[in-house]
């Protein structure tokens, strides 16, 4: 899956992530914590090939990719789904589009795929919001929104940054199922949370792994529950 | 590889980048002005063409002699100078310029009704030669001595200035279309540059869900390639139809024989639009592909 060997990270001068060694595990819920500014989004976005680390290697399904291979790395982007903390989806066009744009962008009709469509509406519950615009749905809606469209391609890896960040608890708790059912599909899914609810929740609910971030340094791997 | 899949743009790339109609309204002006005068500097460029090879080739072979003299003796010396040339390597024929033929060339600048006879005017003689063959000197020499009131005129004083002057003018043509080309790249280039910049948000969101800078490219390129093409087609149709009103070469007085277009070179305007949008493709894809490299 995604392997970091050795990876450090540095803004300028400034080291944000040192000596990291581990590996996303296949079918396997990832919940990353720490807390705001210890480099969580850093980390999802090395796992997204938006970054390059300035030590060690990250590979994905077994090679490093360079950032400067800019088609190998959109390539990537199709086997591993983000949902990015704000969402991102393009403000003119509606929801559907924006949830079928991966499809789009890979050739594939959305009429071909219409059925899986519907079903992945169905799934994020949001079949009945499909002509409307991006900034017409609520914080929840948003975020199952760009869930849908990070698992539309059926990735490997679903990466989620800050999902319930701004959600109430019960809309939060309702994504985190979403994630779960994910990771019962297969799919390995990496949290990063600083929501310490949303982390107990998942530990009773499913089998995680914990990774935690402090100090630029992964402390704790592996521990599954 | 097929040559057709370098102009191919990807149909599932139309419409994800919102229409900015500021930018559509000036690259669509542009298109249509440049197109305008691109077609009249071509139609230009194709009269001069034409005006020199007509100087150089038909004109070339033709002189005139002009018989001066008292009217008891006018004819005698014609006579002379007609027995010259017929018996002269390298003259093809001769032709007399009766007076009613004399009167109508005088017109357009004498007016009509003009009393042609009361004219102290030389008799004109017409004459087509071969020039490999005829020795321009001799000839002259023969008629100094043959007709003395005859002076022979190959249009030489006249005709090297403006063949020199239609080459320039050709030239000077040929580098409108050039310029005006170029400065369409530049705008074309300048708004993909633009769009790419004033959609950032877009190109990231893309190249999140994992599209190529082939396929971003291709968001920015297609719009702005349809809109130069389709205004080019204006500006085309209007400068054609602005040529077509002009008179024609035939039409009596018109003596810069047609600076329009005529037979085949109507076929070359409608190129105009194809050679705008092929402009627009390359120029918008090198912007494009050069601004994507701002997002990883």
């Amino acid at each position: 899956m995604i392997e970091f060997e050795g990876v450090g990270f540095s803004y300028g001068r400034t080291m944000v992530l040192r000596d990291m060694t581990f590996t996303l595990a296949p079918g396997m819920l990832h919940i990353l914590i720490g807390p705001s500014g210890a480099g969580k989004t850093t980390l999802l976005r090395l796992c997204h090939g938006d970054l390059e680390p300035t030590e060690g290697q990250v590979r994905f399904f077994g090679r490093p990719i360079a950032r400067r291979n800019r088609d190998a790395i959109a390539m990537l982007r199709r086997s591993v789904g983000i949902v990015p903390r704000d969402c991102r989806f393009l403000e003119h066009l509606p929801l559907i589009e924006n949830i079928a744009l991966p499809l789009r962008v890979c050739g594939i009709a959305s009429g071909n795929r219409s059925e899986d469509l519907h079903a992945l509406l169905e799934w994020v519950d949001l079949a009945d919001r499909v002509d409307a615009l991006p900034d017409e749905l609520s914080g929840s809606e948003r975020q199952r929104a760009a869930l849908a469209r990070a698992v539309i391609l059926s990735p490997e890896v679903v990466l989620a940054d800050e999902p319930t960040g701004g959600l109430d608890r019960e809309r939060a708790q309702r994504l985190l199922a979403l994630l779960i059912d994910l990771s019962r599909m297969g799919k390995t899914v990496l949290i990063a949370t600083h929501d310490e609810e949303l982390v107990r929740t998942a530990r009773t609910k499913a089998a995680t792994r914990t990774l935690t971030l402090e100090a630029g340094r992964i402390e704790t791997a592996g521990a599954a529950s | 590889m097929k040559v057709s899949r370098w102009f191919r743009t990807d149909p599932n790339a139309a419409g994800l980048v919102p229409t900015d109609t500021h930018v559509a309204l000036s690259v669509g002006f542009l298109s249509v002005v440049m197109a305008f005068f691109a077609v009249l500097a071509l139609a230009l460029a194709l009269g001069a063409g034409r005006l020199a090879d007509s100087w150089q080739g038909e004109l070339a072979d033709a002189a005139t002699l002009q018989v001066f003299g008292p009217a008891d003796a006018i004819e005698e010396q014609a006579r002379a100078a007609l027995d010259v040339l017929r018996t002269t390597p390298g003259v093809r024929s001769v032709r007399m310029v009766d007076l009613a033929e004399q009167e109508r060339l005088l017109e357009p600048w004498l007016g009509p009704d003009i009393p042609i006879e009361s004219l102290p005017l030389p008799l004109l003689i017409e004459i087509e030669t071969d020039r490999d063959r005829l020795n321009q000197a001799s000839l002259i020499l023969r008629l100094q001595a043959e007709a003395p009131g005859a002076v022979f005129g190959d249009h030489a004083a006249w005709r090297q200035p403006l063949l020199a002057t239609a080459e320039r003018l050709r030239v000077f043509a040929a580098a409108c279309v050039a310029l005006m080309a170029l400065a369409l790249a530049a705008v074309l280039g300048l708004a993909a540059h633009a769009a790419v910049a004033f959609n950032g948000a877009v190109v990231e969101t893309l190249r999140l869900v994992g599209a190529r800078d082939r396929f971003i490219g291709a968001t920015f390129t297609r719009p702005l390639m349809v809109n130069a093409m389709a205004s080019s087609l204006a500006g085309t149709a209007a400068a054609m139809a602005l040529l077509a009103l002009l008179p024609k070469a035939s039409e009596q007085g018109f003596f810069l024989v047609g600076i329009g277009l005529v037979g085949w070179h109507w076929l070359l305007p409608p190129l105009v639009p194809l050679a705008a949008g092929l402009l627009a493709w390359v120029a918008t894809g090198l912007a494009t592909r050069q601004s994507l490299r701002r997002w990883s």
